[in-house]
């Protein structure tokens, strides 16, 4: 029963998640003064993708990399609980496994892009692998002062133990949460952190020899991704909401990063890492001092 | 079936095979004033990620290599546009000793534009009749490469060295 709830699970959140990405292709498209296309638009290049006739494989792990990134992404959604829902899987210290599981994703497409052994995708794959050393450890040093004030590493207690409106952690760990925004930018890979893509740069870097099926797998994966990320931040910094709450503030987390994304150049990969341990490390560092000395 | 079918009409991901001329009216395509998106056309950077390959005028010898290549790795259905006087019948260079005048002989069209150049709104009209052949089912050129291999081959191979440049299946 719980398998049939979790595939149920897997499918509304691919198929918001695709909406998402809809949202911000017509979003960027009002920006730039155009009227863009429909916000189902991915939803119909996903089905094109999976009715493509072929699609050239370079290999085993060529073709098992972006089942791998899908299937990490997807273990993710076992932890996350969509606002107060209880989540299928939760203990005290499931925050570790998530922050595990988020890697898997780049290094299942990382595995596979390398067997293509086509320049541009090993430039994307080491882009992605050093990008994570700037947000990931500003997102777990963001998020850790929710952890340490509310004594837990389970995301779904962190989540109960914040209370409603004026408790959230948002307001009460308001340097961190600004921390974590800088994190969530990076986690999406939207400009001026889109240098794993940058189509125009690497042609689509470490995307660059999937077509067809993969490519289809890989849409989904990304999909997926945005709502676990901006998901996560919403669990952690804006305490227990009902389901409908969860995709309003989800959306808003995205809708911020999109705007950002309309307007920004790319970054190159030293000065996108450098600044990550800038501004955003002094804001993690500051939030933490603020759970330490205040408590 | 009949999504699948319905989707591959509403999005198709291009390569614009920008050597000639043609590549200049392509931005004002893509572009606030006329926005090609709208109709679910995107730029993309790969030939294996795409499934309309534009070709905008006149092809030397030399990258016809490339597209052919380019052709052959895209995913199967695939669908071509000739753009401009220089793929019908090529156009000003129809005296030229290292253009090709017929791009017909080596890859197969789905659609012409004429003109030269032809302005985004013949583009965009292009794209629109290329979606209704898609949804009609009519776009087939990809199953003429196929069928008739040998043929292509051989009209590939009066003007370069085919074993060098094909992708091996």
């Amino acid at each position: 029963m719980s398998i049939l709830y979790f595939f149920l699970y897997l499918l509304l959140v691919t198929i918001v998640g695709l909406l998402y990405m809809g949202v911000a292709r017509k979003v960027t498209a009002h920006v730039q003064n155009r009227y863009g296309p429909p916000i189902y638009q991915p939803i119909l290049d996903v089905l094109k993708l999976f009715g493509k006739k072929d699609a050239a494989s370079h290999g085993v792990m060529h073709t098992l990399g972006p089942v791998i990134a899908y299937t990490g992404i997807g273990a993710t959604l076992l932890f996350l609980p969509l606002g107060n829902h209880t989540p299928l899987l939760h203990f005290n210290g499931d925050l570790f496994v998530v922050l595990y599981l988020l890697v898997v994703g780049p290094l299942g497409m990382a595995l596979g892009a390398g067997e293509s052994a086509n320049s541009n995708a090993t430039i994307g794959i080491a882009r992605a692998l050093s990008m994570m050393l700037g947000y990931e450890i500003i997102f777990f040093m963001a998020t850790l002062p929710v952890f340490y004030a509310n004594h837990t590493a389970s995301i779904y207690k962190v989540i109960l133990a914040q209370g409603t409106f004026p408790k959230w952690a948002a307001i009460m760990y308001p340097i961190s949460f600004i921390a974590g925004l800088f994190a969530v930018q990076g986690l999406l890979g939207e400009k001026p952190f889109e240098l794993v893509i940058a189509p125009h740069e690497i042609a689509s870097g470490p995307m660059v020899e999937y077509g067809g099926k993969f490519l289809g797998f890989l849409q989904i994966w990304h999909a997926v991704g945005i709502i676990v990320e901006t998901g996560l931040f919403v669990d952690i910094f804006f305490g227990p909401q009902n389901i409908l709450w969860f995709f309003v503030g989800t959306f808003f987390v995205f809708l911020a990063s999109v705007l950002v994304n309309a307007v920004m150049p790319r970054f190159r990969i030293e000065q996108a890492v450098r600044f990550y341990w800038g501004i955003p490390l002094l804001f993690a560092i500051l939030g933490i001092l603020q759970v330490y000395l205040w408590r | 079936m009949k999504l699948f079918k319905f989707s591959q009409s509403r999005s198709l991901w291009m390569m614009h095979f920008c050597t000639g001329c043609g590549a200049v009216e392509l931005p004002p395509t893509m572009t606030s004033r006329f926005d090609m998106e709208r109709f679910g056309i995107m730029p993309m950077a790969t030939p294996r990620q795409s499934d309309l390959l534009l070709i905008t005028g006149y092809l030397t010898i030399k990258t016809l290599k490339r597209v052919v290549r380019a052709y052959e790795q895209m995913p199967t259905p695939r669908y071509v546009i000739g753009f401009g006087s220089c793929t019908i019948n090529g156009g000003m260079y129809w005296d030229s000793y290292n253009v090709i005048k017929k791009l017909e002989l080596y890859i197969p069209v789905d659609l012409y534009i004429n003109g030269c150049m032809p302005r985004p709104e013949a583009i965009i009209d292009a794209f629109l009749k290329l979606r209704e052949m898609i949804a009609k089912g009519e776009a087939n050129a990809w199953k003429k490469y196929i069928e008739n291999y040998e043929w292509y081959k051989k009209n590939q191979s009066e003007v370069f060295d085919v074993e060098k440049w094909s992708v091996k299946k």
